[in-house]
């Protein structure tokens, strides 16, 4: 059986980074995801798996290492939480245009600016729609759970060395400070030169005589040349978007009512969805679980069934528009949020849900 | 079967760790758990609090403003929390940090003189431990074996000597609880 044990969300990244082989962690301290590289350099992972742990002087530093040793194919990963992301978004953009895989977690906290230390949801737009300059996409994966916390770094490896693509784990201060029982999986080693030579044949590993130079850039002064390179990255979103869409649903077989939630406010809605069908309406639940590529076929089908929709996000209204979109006035579709580090409880999410549904 | 449990005080005073001792026997009991704590620019003799949730089903939101438990350890904290314990929960306090009883009439209510058996014990930082002897006697839920087995992966192997001594400070929390109401 595997092994169980408490861990916090922040604690899952880090372990989960040493057993899933990952060669690369550079990172600057910002609360609230401080215990990332604190549980790194307690496991010294350089010592056992030969893993490179390195605190950067800055979270320009961190990002560009991440570019560096991406470009030898190696795994390498930092994390941060909201101003720090804000300050790697020119790295992650030139990543996404050399086509480079890498994981970013991103622990957000209030903002804008500085903000605030505590929970937030605000950075949804910056992960989902850009962040950087220039027409791309990160993949978002959103975790809600330490155990996600622990399975979704092997998942967003996996899924960016499928389309040499940025992955964003976008977590927010409740998961990342959060304790729960989370199950470890078999280690898996780093790999070895050949196999990154297998994997990643277009890395910079020092050309042999064999074959071509592989040119790692995101430059290019022709514009036919850009343009093609723009459609090419449009036919990989699109095989994303084809292929990718993770999502979960609760209750929404016989729902009259739908929230959209994700990461920690998709729990809060869970239970707000027990205590309407208790009360003996029909609510239910969809929670993305990648953020792009979104669930709007599903959503879309579930709009033509329900009375209404309501997206909860811990920020202004970022995720609603992307709902509006996939609901495509079918149903009318609300939106309710806290800022600046309040989290809403369940009692509290069920009365807004009765104002704007006119139930109460 | 699910509790809902705040327990709150200074900062120092053990709180969180005795609330990440707590879900590790739960764990041990095969019990799902969530450990949410209160986090900020928080220092030493600053309040400090966490929320646990012990239940035997999959735990959905980990935020809650009622609870079934409260294991309050200063008056700050007293105040704070004394209104948001459900009808017939429970209450568990230090009177040491206290300067005004609690005045709930319809909830189990007990104290535990914790710094004392601290004090028998010989070490201040087996406090936290009396503490949740006298709940675990309230709440018997948890097996012993599961505490121990909790305590040993919650204490670095270097400070295994305390293993023992917490163990005897929740034993001792256990016969000291004293009930207030009922």
């Amino acid at each position: 059986m595997a092994e169980k044990i408490l861990l916090k969300g922040n604690e899952a990244i880090a372990l989960s980074a040493i057993r899933n082989g990952v060669d690369g962690y550079f990172g600057y301290p910002i609360t609230p995801q401080s215990e990332v590289m604190e549980t790194l350099m307690k496991e010294k992972p350089w010592e056992t798996t030969g893993m490179v742990v390195l605190q950067a002087e800055s979270e320009l530093s961190s990002i560009n290492m991440v570019y560096g040793g991406a470009s030898c194919g190696k795994k390498v990963m930092t994390s941060s939480s909201s101003p720090g992301i804000s300050l790697m978004c020119e790295g992650i953009s030139y990543i996404a245009g050399a086509e480079l895989p890498c994981v970013i977690v991103d622990v957000m906290r209030g903002g804008p600016g500085l903000g605030t230390i505590q929970p937030s949801q605000s950075d949804y737009s910056q992960a989902v729609k850009g962040g950087g300059h220039g027409d791309y996409h990160c993949i978002v994966i959103a975790p809600a759970s330490a155990q996600d916390m622990y399975d979704f770094v092997d998942w967003g490896f996996e899924l960016a060395f499928k389309y040499r693509n940025p992955v964003i784990v976008l977590a927010d201060g409740i998961i990342g400070q959060l304790m729960e029982k989370v199950e470890l999986h078999p280690v898996k080693p780093r790999r070895t030169a050949e196999e990154i030579l297998r994997d990643a044949p277009w890395a910079t590993t020092g050309k042999t005589s064999g074959r071509e130079r592989n040119v790692i850039t995101s430059l290019s002064l022709d514009a036919n040349t850009q343009e093609n390179f723009n459609r090419k990255l449009l036919d990989k979103y699109n095989a994303i978007r084809e292929n990718e869409v993770k999502y979960s649903e609760y209750h929404t077989d016989d729902a009259e009512y739908l929230f959209v939630a994700f990461g920690c406010s998709s729990r809060i809605c869970e239970a707000a969805t027990d205590i309407l069908r208790e009360e003996g309406i029909k609510a239910g639940l969809i929670r993305p679980i990648t953020l792009f590529p979104f669930p709007e076929k599903e959503i879309s089908r579930l709009a033509g069934q329900v009375r209404s929709i309501m997206s909860i996000e811990l920020n202004l209204g970022q995720m609603v528009e992307d709902v509006r979109l996939a609901a495509n006035g079918q149903c009318p579709v609300g939106f309710y949020g806290r800022q600046g580090g309040n989290i809403y409880t369940p009692e509290e999410i069920v009365e807004e849900f009765k104002k704007f549904n006119k139930l109460s | 079967m699910k509790e809902e449990i705040i327990i709150a005080g200074f900062g120092g005073q053990g709180v969180l760790s005795m609330g990440k001792i707590l879900a590790y026997s739960a764990i041990m009991q095969d019990l799902e758990v969530t450990w949410m704590p209160s986090y900020g620019p928080e220092m030493r003799g600053g309040t400090a609090n966490v929320c646990v949730i012990v239940s035997d089903r999959k735990i959905s939101s980990p935020i809650i403003t009622k609870y079934d438990t409260a294991i309050i350890l200063n008056q700050q904290s007293l105040d704070k929390f004394e209104g948001s314990i459900k009808p017939g929960g429970l209450l568990v306090y230090d009177p040491s940090g206290i300067t005004r009883a609690p005045e709930r009439k319809d909830i189990r209510i007990c104290s535990i003189d914790a710094i004392a058996v601290a004090a028998e014990i010989g070490n201040a930082k087996v406090y936290n431990m009396a503490v949740l002897g006298a709940y675990l006697k309230m709440r018997p839920g948890l097996e012993m074996a599961n505490v121990v087995k909790g305590l040993e992966k919650s204490i670095p192997a270097r400070y295994s000597e305390m293993i023992q001594k917490n163990r005897e400070a929740i034993e001792k929390g256990m016969e000291r609880v004293k009930i207030i109401s009922e």
